[in-house]
């Protein structure tokens, strides 16, 4: 392979060590996602005071905004894995690709249900045709499809990579789902939190959210990790790796 | 770079359909862009770009003080302002918890004569968030203009 990338990423991305890593790390991941994730809620539904406006009902963004961000985020992995998988036909990139979308369909669905009950109440409807929500349902739509693609060939490495190409174009709506509420008229408002500038949200109700944020990352690589596991113990099931470990398993 | 011939082929395809698609999906959406707005304010109807849809939805902010409830039935009628537009509006049911005077609503319906007749009306709302306190407080400080959370 090329001899810029460095060495300790084409060690990685051999299954067997990529095997052993994600094991050591998706326990650390998952105690991690569970702690932030608790203190986030906490701070969030029980300590964070309510809004000047919507009362306790904005309380929902604390499931909201971080299922929202993580869709569009694992979109962008999948987008990223997936055009390794095409050019260097990197098996790990697939099972990356591949093991993400459920994770990612599973997101936007919380974001697309959580949006809608938060709606009702304060907009005066479950559902519009807005640029914004529109834009999320095509995600989880890209999202479904890729997994559908995926499941539709005989030969799996076929399928993640005809699945992977249809990732890579998905990856335009990204931008859309983003900017639709600049670009566009909307119902749904404007972002809240900005990274290059100044959050239009006080610290108490801030911080509760860029910690739930957090526990959503270590979630979804802990979950990634288990996942991409149990694919490549199936994806190499003949190889000398798997059957080693499968011998010490089977050890009483 | 050291890539060998087929991957380097592989990624110019790849790229130059990225490319294609992208600038497809721009241009659609860009010609789109007029049927995508999801509303027109009290000016742009009363300059006319509405006049070509039976209903459309309406958007603005409810002038203050225009709220006016029938005493017997759900009718309630009250103006739509922005910045150099004013539209009477009459609706008859339920409005959402946020409908009240200054806020951001969003009525879908159609014109009659020289008044716009809702059958469903929504309220948006904007992304700042902060405790009540915070807000009278700031309120107090520069009479009413909703700004930034602080940090303290």
């Amino acid at each position: 392979m090329s001899t810029w990338i460095p060495l300790w990423m084409h060690k990685l991305a051999s299954p067997p060590t990529f095997y052993r890593v994600a094991g050591a790390i998706r326990p650390w991941a998952l105690a991690l996602a569970l702690l932030l994730g608790a203190i986030g809620l906490y701070g969030g539904l029980v300590l964070a005071p309510p809004d000047y406006q919507q009362g306790d009902a904005y309380r929902i963004i604390f499931i909201h905004v971080p299922s929202a961000w993580m869709s569009m985020f694992i979109y962008a992995v999948m987008g990223v894995a997936g055009f390794v998988a095409l050019i260097w036909r990197l098996k790990l990139a697939e099972v990356v690709a591949m093991q993400s979308a459920p994770i990612g369909a599973a997101f936007t669905a919380i974001t697309l249900a959580s949006g809608s009950l938060w709606g009702k109440p304060m907009w005066g409807t479950w559902w519009t045709w807005d640029a914004r929500l529109t834009s999320e349902l095509v995600l989880l739509f890209l999202y479904l499809g890729v997994i559908g693609l995926y499941h539709a060939f005989e030969d799996r490495r076929q399928g993640a990579r005809a699945a992977s190409f249809l990732a890579i174009i998905g990856v335009i709506n990204v931008p859309i789902v983003h900017f639709s509420v600049v670009w566009w008229n909307t119902l749904h408002q404007g972002s809240t939190v900005n990274v290059f500038g100044h959050s239009k949200m006080a610290w108490d109700m801030l911080w509760p959210l860029l910690v739930v944020t957090l526990a959503t990352k270590f979630y979804y690589a802990a979950s990634l990790c288990a996942r991409a596991r149990t694919d490549l113990l199936d994806l190499e099931g003949g190889k000398d790796w798997v059957r080693k470990i499968a011998d010490a398993e089977a050890r009483p | 770079m050291a890539m060998n011939p087929s991957r380097k082929r592989r990624l110019t395809i790849l790229s130059v359909i990225v490319v294609a698609s992208a600038l497809a999906i721009s241009v659609g959406v860009y010609a789109l862009q007029q049927n995508m707005n999801y509303l027109f304010t009290p000016s742009q109807v009363l300059g006319g770009q509405a006049h070509s849809y039976k209903t459309f939805r309406l958007g603005g902010m409810v002038k203050a003080g225009s709220i006016k409830r029938s005493e017997t039935s759900l009718d309630v009628h009250f103006t739509v302002v922005d910045a150099d537009g004013a539209m009477p509006v009459e609706y008859t049911g339920i409005l959402p918890d946020l409908f009240r005077d200054d806020q951001s609503v969003i009525a879908t319906g159609h014109m009659d004569g020289h008044h716009f007749v809702a059958t469903e009306v929504l309220a948006k709302h904007d992304e700042t968030y902060m405790p009540k306190e915070l807000k009278e407080a700031m309120a107090k400080a520069h009479a009413g203009k909703p700004g930034l959370g602080s940090r303290e």
